[in-house]
């Protein structure tokens, strides 16, 4: 739990010397409580006040970075049980894994397909993070070899898997200056293990059946003196992996420390493919920090992307679209122009109503602060002028000729300000509800352009 | 190191409701389907066994759908000319029970009437021996005189009619009341209007035993995070003891994820949106495993390969070791 200004006071020296820029250290802790100044802005403070105040205010789930060469992956730092209490904050990073025993183009090919795998959803360009090389071989100099493969033709973060710290080790001494994820310890190897981590500056995964086993074995690797683990629950199927995860995020929202760190979901193995994508579902819906696919194939990718980005949206921030032109089923200047505002599941109405008839169109989407259309018109963010605006801010005028445009049914009222404030368009007026776009397109729109 | 783990006491369950009457029961069916019982978040065993496993629908048209998927199409064959022979296809495909949806049309282009939605019905119970959902064309007073005739001709079947909604209820729920049958509620995407509709249904005397909810949600990528949220915050305020929340949740992932363009197109669309077929099927699967997570207790499907991968995903949660 964090401190308050007055615990955190007892902590600090108490000199009031006024070298943090606060008149009195009273005054510095209650900053400190309210997170608003750094501890390491008072230069007195002792090491063991600096120790009891990290651990105070550390998080109840340790945020864990892995860094490749260049990209990186962040996850923990969670802080609730259900998106709708606040929000989920670090994306689980989605893995694809590789085995070492895979002939070297074939990893490299497979290698650089992940790396350059990139899809557009919503103008947001979902990518795969990472990549875990399997120490399948068992053999030290294979392992090094597949890591060397990958890293000729990728530079993404990376997961080495294996129970052997020899075999381990030669690959992740290759990775100078990066902090890859070993998985990892567990109840025989965790010594060394441990030391292979702190050596190479690597994350360490601990791999248990059982909370009590994992509990064990995290306090173990902290007293080796591992900070950045990640959990790594052996539960094979998805009811018994839904209990642990609910535990470990319970159990660590109450400030439970050893279980206090993101886990890590194998959601590959199975005879049918496919099931990945049941498997990955869960995964992502409940709790997984990191989730390992082992296979690359984009009908799968592209969905479970998506996922991740609808569940970890803040649901207290309305999601935006962003303001623009949109071309649905490749309009020409002879089509018509339908307005709507730019919250997204309005924009996603039309949008799919649009797209689902067929027929081309242009969707006019106007800034109105993520609103919806009668919420944003009954706040005065959606009304004759802003649609006047977007239609110059974006050039429709030079973009279409037929000016026609649609206002959604739910303000028809506006449509006599907007003849006036656009004096060249022919204002239709458009149903109220989406899902009736597709009949009223083919029948008003479809009756030709109006000439002006 | 021993653990105590935390577990939750709730004071409230979900209702328990049963699908469908088998011939001792006064119906027709050979099987009957029932769902709720719950008194823990979705498949937590350490808090309790659930009582139920939630269960699959397929989704048949009573004529040839205009709109649908040729993947879907492709999928059911010959089967979708007619409701019988595609609700038993249904039934070997997997699917626990069948929800037929009245439209406007015809096979052979003539207005749909309360005659031919009864045959429709009569022929979908005479082509599986599931419990079956009739939901009307969605045109409020079509809905009515289509969904008395069928609630009529059906006495006793325990059919669940549908839908009611705040601007049409009252003439479904007297229906089903005088028939020996259930109705399900759709609401859109919010917690209060849910609760809401229970409230003007239940006002009517239709017990909570008889009522299943459909709160709506929206496809992977179009707006599910919506209806995900909104499931678990009935579901939490029903195990904490709000009547009006404790009905079984029905959701239609099937519907919407073959409006999205992602099931829908074939071509012209992103290379990195994978193959067709399968990408479709992902995201009719992804979307009801992911409602499932959040308190689903029946998923409306439309493809027979997302049947078997919701299977068994519900037998992985539903196993204890």
């Amino acid at each position: 739990m964090a401190l308050t200004g007055i615990q955190i006071y007892k902590l600090l020296p108490q000199t009031n010397c006024k070298e943090c820029g606060f008149p009195t250290c009273l005054a510095f802790a209650m900053k400190l409580g309210a997170k608003q100044v750094e501890l390491s802005d008072c230069p007195y403070v002792t090491e063991e006040a600096t120790a009891q105040l990290a651990e105070s205010a550390a998080p109840p789930i340790r945020l864990i970075e892995l860094v490749g060469e260049g990209h990186q992956i962040r996850v923990g730092n969670e802080t609730v049980l259900f998106r709708h209490e606040k929000t989920f904050y670090n994306r689980p990073g989605l893995l694809i894994s590789i085995q070492d025993t895979l002939d070297e183009t074939a990893i490299e090919q497979l290698a650089k397909t992940v790396d350059a795998y990139g899809v557009d959803y919503v103008g947001v360009d979902l990518r795969i993070d990472g990549l875990a090389i399997e120490a399948t071989s068992g053999d030290a100099a294979r392992f090094a070899e597949a890591v060397r493969a990958v890293r000729r033709v990728s530079d993404l973060p990376l997961v080495l898997v294996g129970e052997d710290p020899a075999v381990l080790g030669a690959g992740v001494e290759l990775l100078e200056g990066e902090k890859p994820l070993l998985i990892g310890a567990n109840a025989r190897n965790w010594d060394s293990m441990a030391e292979l981590a702190l050596q190479n500056g690597a994350a360490l995964g601990a791999t248990a059946a059982s909370l009590e086993e994992l509990a064990e074995l995290t306090e173990q690797l902290r007293s080796k003196g591992v900070e950045d683990i990640v959990l790594h629950p052996g539960a094979a199927r998805m009811g018994p992996t839904l209990a642990m995860q609910t535990q470990i995020r319970r159990l660590a929202l109450k400030n439970f420390r050893p279980l206090g760190y993101p886990t890590i979901e194998f959601v590959g193995g199975s005879d049918d493919g496919r099931q990945q994508a049941v498997l990955a579902t869960q995964a992502i819906s409940k709790y997984a920090g990191l989730v390992v696919l082992d296979a690359f194939s984009p009908e799968l990718l592209y969905p479970l992307l998506v996922l991740r980005e609808n569940i970890y949206t803040d649901p207290q921030k309305p999601i935006q679209v962003q303001p623009a032109l949109y071309e649905i089923n490749n309009p020409t200047p002879q089509d018509p122009v339908l307005v709507t505002t730019n919250f997204s599941i309005t924009y996603f109405s039309v949008a799919n109503e649009v797209e689902g008839s067929g027929i081309p169109a242009w969707l006019l989407v106007t800034d109105a602060e993520g609103m919806s259309v009668l919420t944003a018109w009954a706040a005065g963010k959606f009304d004759a002028e802003s649609i006047a605006k977007a239609v110059k801010q974006f050039d429709v005028a030079a973009r279409v000729e037929r000016h026609d445009i649609v206002l959604p049914g739910h303000v028809a009222v506006l449509s006599g300000e907007l003849e006036e404030e656009l004096p060249d368009w022919n204002v239709l007026v458009g149903p109220r509800e989406a899902v009736d776009l597709p009949a009223f397109m083919k029948t008003v729109l479809s009756e030709g352009s109006t000439v002006h | 190191m021993q653990i105590e783990i935390p577990k939750d006491n709730w004071q409230g369950s979900v209702n328990t409701v049963t699908l469908g009457a088998t011939p001792e029961e006064g119906g027709t069916r050979t099987r009957t389907v029932t769902i709720g019982g719950q008194q823990t978040l979705p498949f937590l065993h350490f808090e309790q066994t659930p009582p139920n496993r939630p269960v699959i629908a397929l989704e048949i048209t009573a004529a040839r759908p205009g709109d649908w998927s040729p993947v879907l199409l492709d999928a059911w064959g010959d089967a979708i000319d007619d409701p019988g022979n595609w609700a038993g296809a249904c039934e070997s495909a997997g699917a626990d029970l069948i929800v037929l949806s009245l439209g406007l049309t015809e096979a052979d282009g003539r207005s749909a009437d309360p005659e031919s939605a009864v045959r429709a019905t009569k022929s979908t119970l005479g082509g599986t021996g599931l419990p079956l959902i009739v939901l009307g064309p969605g045109q409020a007073e079509l809905d009515n005189d289509f969904v008395i005739a069928v609630a009529d001709a059906t006495k006793g079947e325990r059919l669940v009619l549908g839908l009611c909604e705040d601007s049409n209820y009252r003439t479904i729920v007297a229906a089903a009341m005088a028939n020996d049958h259930l109705v399900v509620g759709r609401t859109p995407m919010d917690v209060n209007l849910a609760k809401q509709l229970n409230i003007l249904i239940t006002d009517m005397g239709l017990p909570l035993d008889r009522i299943v909810m459909d709160p709506t949600t929206g496809a992977l990528g179009y707006g599910i995070e919506y209806g995900y949220s909104v499931m678990e915050r009935l579901r939490i305020a029903a195990l904490q003891g709000d009547a009006m929340t404790q009905l079984p949740l029905l959701v239609n992932p099937g519907a919407e994820a073959w409006k999205t363009k992602e099931a829908k197109v074939g071509e012209g669309v992103p290379d990195s949106w994978g193959k067709w077929e399968e990408r479709a099927s992902n995201w009719e699967t992804v979307t009801a495993v992911a409602l499932i997570e959040a308190g689903a207790d029946i998923v409306v499907l439309r493809h027979p390969d997302s049947v078997t991968r919701v299977r068994n995903a519900l037998d992985e949660l539903m196993a204890v070791g």
